[in-house]
């Protein structure tokens, strides 16, 4: 009667979306009075920080994984050497590719997207890029849930976790990894993981004028982006865009200035937790969906905040 | 109420498969789970420039069913790739792609922007943390595709004249879903917008540090 959770590896360590996976599955067990286990690929450095996050036991394969295939051989293995009802990833991509086909080896329901934990059997998802949640019913004895990035914090009480060894008979690789081209050299945290994230629109006029976006961005550590229309013109490169069709964001933070707030930008950023709007039209739709707001000239205004901040730290 | 096709599935994998028909010769055939409702969207697909298209009728309620539905005709269709959208814009899903690889033992590349196809092998650039990984996989094989993948195309009044008359097959099938939607909901109320004087913005840092512990 134990939940298994998928963990996913960067850089030889657990990602933040995977320690979400484990706390969402750590929360949930001990909710039904079970156990959780997590199960993890290749080197794994914070094994400390995943065991804190409340996981009894750590199912370690020695080698890294990364073919999507093979992972959910290893996972569904897992999931049957500890009798795991569910099985809990993240909703990211990695996610996306592996946890569907342990729901299809496992023969279970799979709910995507998940923002809180289940209850009797029915579990609350985003719908409409977060303007409606939808309660789904999972009709199977075994179900799979992918859980929605910052929508479940990482807990670190945990008492820590016993780490096993473990492995499968995984076949072969289909999915080649040929090298990775990285989108920035200067060292942001990329956007879907970023928790403070500073972006611009046409209203900055010209791609001249991003230093003091790229400003404020420094002085909070935060992650820059952009509307489409400026990454359609090129005035930023393409994997900044925050929106339907770009990426979608949920960070605590999101600071949007001379950005009207268009149906299509807001699905991709409307879930952040605090939406900051700057903007010189005090009818700019954004403003509805914004926590703060201040009606002015992002010219002056950024440069301002900026100033603030670093009075803040000195 | 007319459905549109999704943006992804269209934008980006069907004008993707179309090109590389284009380019390699091959056919493009669409598929869709749905009732008779779908018609003009898959006539729009094949006005686009699809050859074929396959509906599967039956009512769409579950990620599982849905694949299965496509795994099911796919298996005797002899197809080498598998293009479909990153996520849906209603459910946001973004699971069926890796269910269908599952279901066909084929390998399955998530957030696709490139692909090119060389023989039996594909190469493809995918979405990964920080920027994109390089990608090799042999067909045949699954894709879900994003932004960068291809462009939009509007279908041209010949496209519209000749998908009157492109063959659209209508298969029946029998599946039961694994998962029910009980109830929508509207998410909680945002409250009003706290406006700052725009003369006073470190009142808005203060704000974002003590009220809402935001930095």
């Amino acid at each position: 009667m134990s939940v298994l959770a998928i963990i996913s590896t960067k850089n030889g360590a657990a990602t933040k979306a995977g320690l979400e996976a484990a706390s969402y599955a750590a929360a949930w067990a001990r909710a039904q009075g079970s156990e959780a286990i997590a199960i993890a690929a290749g080197p794994l450095s914070n094994a400390e920080a995943l065991g804190a996050t409340g996981v009894a036991r750590i199912l370690h394969h020695a080698e890294e994984v990364t073919d999507s295939g093979q992972w959910a051989k290893l996972a569904t293995a897992a999931s049957e050497s500890v009798g795991a009802i569910s099985v809990v990833a993240s909703h990211d991509p990695f996610g996306r590719a592996v946890a569907p086909r342990v729901a299809v080896r496992l023969t279970a329901g799979l709910v995507a997207g998940v923002t809180e934990l289940p209850e009797n059997g029915t579990v609350r998802k985003n719908v409409f890029s977060g303007k409606a949640m939808a309660d789904v019913d999972v009709s199977t004895s075994k179900s799979v849930y992918t859980i929605t990035p910052n929508a479940f914090g990482i807990t670190s009480d945990g008492s820590g976790a016993t780490t096993e060894v473990f492995s499968a008979e995984l076949g072969v690789a289909k999915e080649v990894v040929k090298g990775f081209e990285a989108a920035s050299a200067d060292g942001q945290v990329p956007l879907p993981e970023a928790e403070l994230v500073v972006s611009a629109g046409r209203g900055l006029k010209g791609p001249e004028n991003w230093g003091i976006v790229e400003e404020l961005a420094q002085s909070l550590g935060a992650t820059t982006a952009c509307s489409r229309p400026v990454s359609d013109i090129g005035w930023r490169p393409h994997h900044e865009h925050v929106g339907q069709t770009g990426i979608t964001i949920r960070p605590n933070l999101y600071i949007a200035a001379g950005i009207s707030g268009a149906i299509q930008h807001l699905a991709g950023v409307n879930q952040s937790k605090v939406i900051v709007v700057v903007n010189t039209d005090p009818e700019a739709p954004f403003f509805k969906a914004a926590d703060y707001g201040i009606v002015g000239d992002a010219f002056e205004v950024l440069p301002k905040l900026t100033a603030a901040i670093k009075a803040l730290d000195s | 109420m007319q459905y549109i096709v999704n943006p992804y599935d269209e934008w980006y994998a069907l004008v993707r498969a179309i090109e590389l028909k284009e380019k390699n010769g091959g056919t493009v055939t669409t598929i869709t789970v749905g009732d008779a409702g779908c018609d003009p969207i898959i006539r729009k697909a094949l006005a686009i420039g699809a050859d074929d298209a396959v509906r599967i009728d039956a009512l769409p309620t579950d990620a599982m069913q849905v694949a299965q539905l496509i795994a099911e005709h796919a298996r005797s269709g002899g197809y080498d790739i598998i293009l479909c959208g990153k996520e849906t814009i209603d459910h946001n899903g973004a699971v069926v792609p890796a269910m269908v690889a599952e279901m066909l033992d084929c390998g399955f590349i998530s957030n696709a922007t490139q692909l090119d196809v060389d023989g039996g092998q594909a190469t493809l650039k995918r979405e990964a943390a920080g920027g994109e990984e390089i990608m090799e996989v042999q067909c045949p094989f699954v894709l879900s595709a994003a932004k960068g993948m291809a462009e939009q195309r509007i279908p041209n009044m010949r496209g519209i004249m000749s998908a009157r008359t492109k063959p659209l097959t209508v298969e029946s099938a029998e599946s039961t879903p694994s998962t029910t939607i009980s109830q929508f909901t509207l998410p909680p109320e945002k409250g009003a917008c706290k406006m700052i004087d725009a003369e006073r913005p470190e009142e808005l840092i203060r704000l974002l540090r003590e009220e809402a512990k935001a930095i």
